[in-house]
């Protein structure tokens, strides 16, 4: 009877540690690590049909989130599609590895004002391939707001308490303060900083939320006046709600890029590569644009949109030379990171 | 008056429970792709989530997950029980402490020591380290649930009868077995609809790829819930209503006849 | 017995120091050392910085006001069910076990919906010419969030031990003069006691450690210690950091525990 017992619990144990080891990557997939709602879902479905290679995809809502996963080295991606300045924190700290650009012919679609704007973060264009690039902006409720919006400003407008949506992450809402009081929005400055984080908390009551991408839902529902957005976004929201008006301070903004990248313990490289060759393909980048709405740095797909107003629409595809004090993020190091993080943490706590 | 105030309490907290199920309902017969507007009553949602191999895979996780850990977190939990049940005082108030700790302990302590747990053993995050965590939580449930049964079982019935002749285990499943087995049923079922709840503890323990409803709903609530996720739910939710008003129909039926 | 006792202890006692044990000690080591593996308080002293200090502070008033709501609307709903008498007692557990049957996050979500400036309730108020209420992504969200909850967690305990309470107490209480409210005083309450408790460390330990009810109904304006132990975890990646703050929660746990395990000795009464 002990025997039967013991011999029943071995079995439970041995199969319980085996499904826990034995979840070893099988040879042809790719993992796939993207912003959520960053794809249309029927492009992973044509990818696998074409290559038969298994996409095993996951998704991750900031560049601060996404980092940690990857250095943490317990899940291993092989394809990430991070923003700028997360790009040159990776290259930086020896996490990516070289793209092999045979590989993917469909580079060429890409247009070249974009591969020229990654040399910030990517100077020699070795480890990343645009994806999506837009701006930030203000997207408000024409209904809800009393006088055209042209400024940072209008988020420190006390008529608009309770009615103001900020983003939730730490690089995005310092962007808006630097702007703001004129700095640059790569400041490193600790004065600077302070100084921003001060304007920061004093928002802080007029402040309905800070979100991420639910700033979307929220405009559309009529919840909120103004909210900090990407550009990508505001054309979905217009689409829901004539009411909403997308602009680009006048004190300037963040524009970014964010490109698919290879990190260095990948163990499929070569998939990887096929993924960034496919997502380069016109008709491929056309169909995500089309469902993200988020711009794309593809000119061949650019020439395939059909609607005449999407194709020179301002939000879309703005004319960059018409905007001042434009800035790209870059990666500040270590130490200004801390600095951002427990001056953002102050005002969080506040 | 009294009985009139009572009855009315208990439908203010009814409604306060079950408000927000009702708003999911709702939610998922709503046209629009957004939370934040009602676009007219469509069905259209219960066809599409069959179709969302995302939600699918998903679902299928999460309720593998959930019936093995409950079932090995059942016979792991009634074996560690019975154990209790015969051990001394101050060896039943060690184990009884540290059979407490996942319950009483909070939910992000517990996910974060089993991440640095499985980080630091090398096992790579996935589906067996969710599973582990889902196991770890719910012996406590299985455990507390049985225990009580057992005391309520009679010593001496089970040596009578291993006087007669039954072997151990024989005895074990004629005599005491019987007699907690609600006490396993529940813990099982609570075991398994902790598991399913579970958010925080898979959160933390969970690798690429590997999605429970929860940490799907988690990542979809930053960019808006998709609204077949609604309709998952009430799916969910109104089976196991008619379940247990089935289940619950039939003893009270039985009751009448005697 | 013995013997066969040790058989079926031991799966559990491996598994229980394998995965409860060994590791709350790794979390016990990140507290307690520098990222070069040296030892250090500094993690765990960073408790006393003011942004944890007051996210700590806050989570511990939230924590509390929803565990006394909890308690002042549980207990008597708790004895309204348990005089009833009836043996509906599953069917009463399964009423408040229901609602997990649709997910936990969801169920916070639609409060979102609920509350929100034009959500349901407003709209409704609003129709009905009543004003309106504005409390999404305010503190007070928060505690209505960690109620709804957790309320379950006060009811059932409380509930199974005043069902237990043997009637015939309580009558000859009565036959021997006591008035209702004295009955209530110096018999019902006073047994009903390890109950309460057990409902308060069940609802007080979750409501402390909560970062997603912060998350969802606090619209990340309001910073409870869950939620910094999540971010230093999940986006700083400080692992030292996150531990000694879990440290610190522990010690809150650990209190709590004790006084749980003082008087409930069998842990019956938790469920």
């Amino acid at each position: 009877m002990k025997k039967f017992i013991s011999v029943l619990l071995v079995a439970v144990m041995t199969a319980a540690l085996l499904t826990g080891c034995g979840k070893d990557s099988s040879s042809n997939q790719v993992v796939v690590y993207n912003w959520g709602e960053y794809i249309d879902p029927d492009v992973i479905t044509m990818f696998e049909e074409e290559t038969g290679i298994k996409v095993v995809y996951e998704e991750f809502e900031t560049n601060e989130i996404m980092y940690p996963k990857v250095e943490a080295g317990a899940s291993q991606y092989d394809v990430l599609c991070p923003s700028d300045y997360m790009i040159s924190k990776l290259i930086e700290n020896d996490m990516l590895k070289e793209i092999n650009f045979d590989n993917v012919p469909n580079f060429k679609n890409i247009g070249k004002q974009y591969v020229d704007m990654s040399k910030d973060f990517d100077p020699e264009n070795k480890f990343s391939v645009p994806y999506c690039w837009g701006t930030v902006g203000i997207l408000y409720n024409k209904t809800m707001v009393s006088e055209p919006i042209d400024s940072w400003s209008v988020l420190w407008d006390e008529q608009y308490e309770n009615n103001i949506l900020m983003q939730d992450s730490v690089r995005d809402a310092f962007m808006v303060a630097e702007k703001l009081l004129g700095y640059s929005m790569n400041s490193t400055d600790q004065k600077e900083l302070e100084e921003c984080r001060d304007i920061l908390v004093n928002q802080k009551p007029l402040v309905q939320a800070y979100v991420v991408d639910q700033v979307r839902d929220k405009m559309i529902g009529d919840e909120a006046a103004i909210g900090v957005i990407y550009s990508g976004e505001a054309i979905y929201t217009q689409r829901e709600n004539d009411n909403l008006e997308y602009v680009i301070p006048k004190e300037g903004t963040n524009v970014w890029i964010d490109s698919w990248v290879i990190p260095k313990n990948s163990k499929n490289p070569e998939n990887a590569e096929k993924w960034i060759d496919f997502m380069c393909r016109p008709d491929i980048a056309l169909k995500n644009f089309e469902y993200i709405t988020y711009s794309t740095p593809n000119d061949a797909a650019k020439e395939l949109i059909e609607e005449e107003d999407i194709k020179n629409s301002e939000i879309a595809f703005p004319d960059l030379t018409k905007y001042n004090n434009l800035e790209t993020y870059v990666y500040l190091g270590e130490e200004a990171d801390e600095v951002y993080n427990t001056l953002w943490k102050d005002v969080k706590s506040e | 008056m009294m009985k009139f105030l009572k009855k009315f309490y208990i439908v203010l907290i009814f409604i306060f429970l079950y408000a927000p199920i009702l708003t999911l309902i709702v939610l998922s017969f709503n046209q629009s792709k957004t939370r934040a507007k009602w676009g007219g009553f469509t069905t259209k949602w219960y066809g599409s989530l069959f179709r969302n191999d995302q939600i699918m895979s998903a679902l299928y996780t999460t309720i593998v997950i959930a019936l093995l850990s409950s079932l090995i977190a059942t016979v792991l939990g009634t074996m560690a029980s019975i154990a209790i049940n015969s051990m001394n005082r101050r060896m039943r108030s060690v184990y009884l402490g540290v059979t407490n700790i996942p319950m009483l302990n909070a939910d992000i302590v517990t996910g974060i020591s089993l991440m640095l747990l499985f980080i630091a053993s090398g096992l790579s995050m996935g589906f067996g380290t969710v599973l582990l965590s889902h196991i770890t939580f719910n012996i406590p449930y299985v455990i507390l649930s049985v225990m009580p049964k057992l005391k309520q079982t009679n010593q001496s019935v089970y040596e009578a009868a291993l006087d007669l002749g039954a072997s151990h285990l024989h005895a074990f499943f004629k005599v005491v077995f019987p007699d907690i087995i609600p006490g396993v049923l529940s813990g099982f079922l609570l075991a398994f609809t902790m598991s399913l709840d579970d958010f925080i503890i898979t959160h933390f323990t969970k690798g690429p790829g590997l999605d429970t409803l929860s940490t799907k709903i988690y990542t979809e609530v930053k960019k808006g819930i998709k609204p077949e996720m609604y309709s998952l739910s009430t799916i969910m939710f109104v089976s196991v209503l008619v379940l247990l008003i089935v289940v619950n129909y039939i003893p009270s039926k039985g009751n009448k006849n005697n | 017995m013995k013997s066969k006792s040790k058989v079926l202890s031991t799966p559990y006692t491996i598994w229980a120091i394998g995965f409860i044990i060994i590791p709350l000690i790794m979390v016990l080591y990140y507290a307690f050392t520098e990222k070069d593996g040296s030892f250090s308080v500094s993690y765990v002293a960073a408790i006393s910085d003011p942004t944890n200090f007051k996210a700590l502070m806050l989570s511990i008033v939230l924590s509390l006001i929803s565990t006394i709501i909890c308690l002042l609307l549980a207990y008597p709903l708790a004895m309204i069910l348990a005089s009833s008498g009836v043996d509906r007692s599953g069917f009463i557990v399964f009423i408040f076990i229901l609602p997990m049957w649709m997910n936990f996050l969801l169920r916070t979500l639609a409060w979102q919906t609920l509350l929100e400036k034009t959500g349901v309730i407003n709209s409704v108020l609003k129709y009905l010419h009543l004003g309106q209420i504005n409390i999404i992504n305010t503190p007070y969200a928060i505690v209505l969030g960690m109620v709804y909850n957790f309320l379950p967690f006060m009811v059932l305990p409380i509930y199974n031990i005043l069902a237990k309470i043997d009637k015939n107490v309580l009558n000859a209480a009565r036959d021997l003069g006591a008035n209702e409210f004295q009955v209530f005083l110096r018999i019902t309450f006073p047994l009903s006691i390890p109950g309460v408790i057990s409902g308060i460390t069940m609802v007080f330990v979750p409501a402390l450690t909560t970062f997603v009810i912060s998350d969802l109904l606090g619209g990340s304006k309001i910073l409870l210690i869950g939620n910094v132990i999540e971010q230093e975890f999940k986006q700083t990646n400080n692992w030292h950091a996150g531990s000694g703050l879990s440290f610190v929660l522990m010690i809150f746990i650990v209190v709590s525990m004790l006084i749980t395990n003082k008087y409930d000795k069998e842990g019956g009464a938790v469920l």
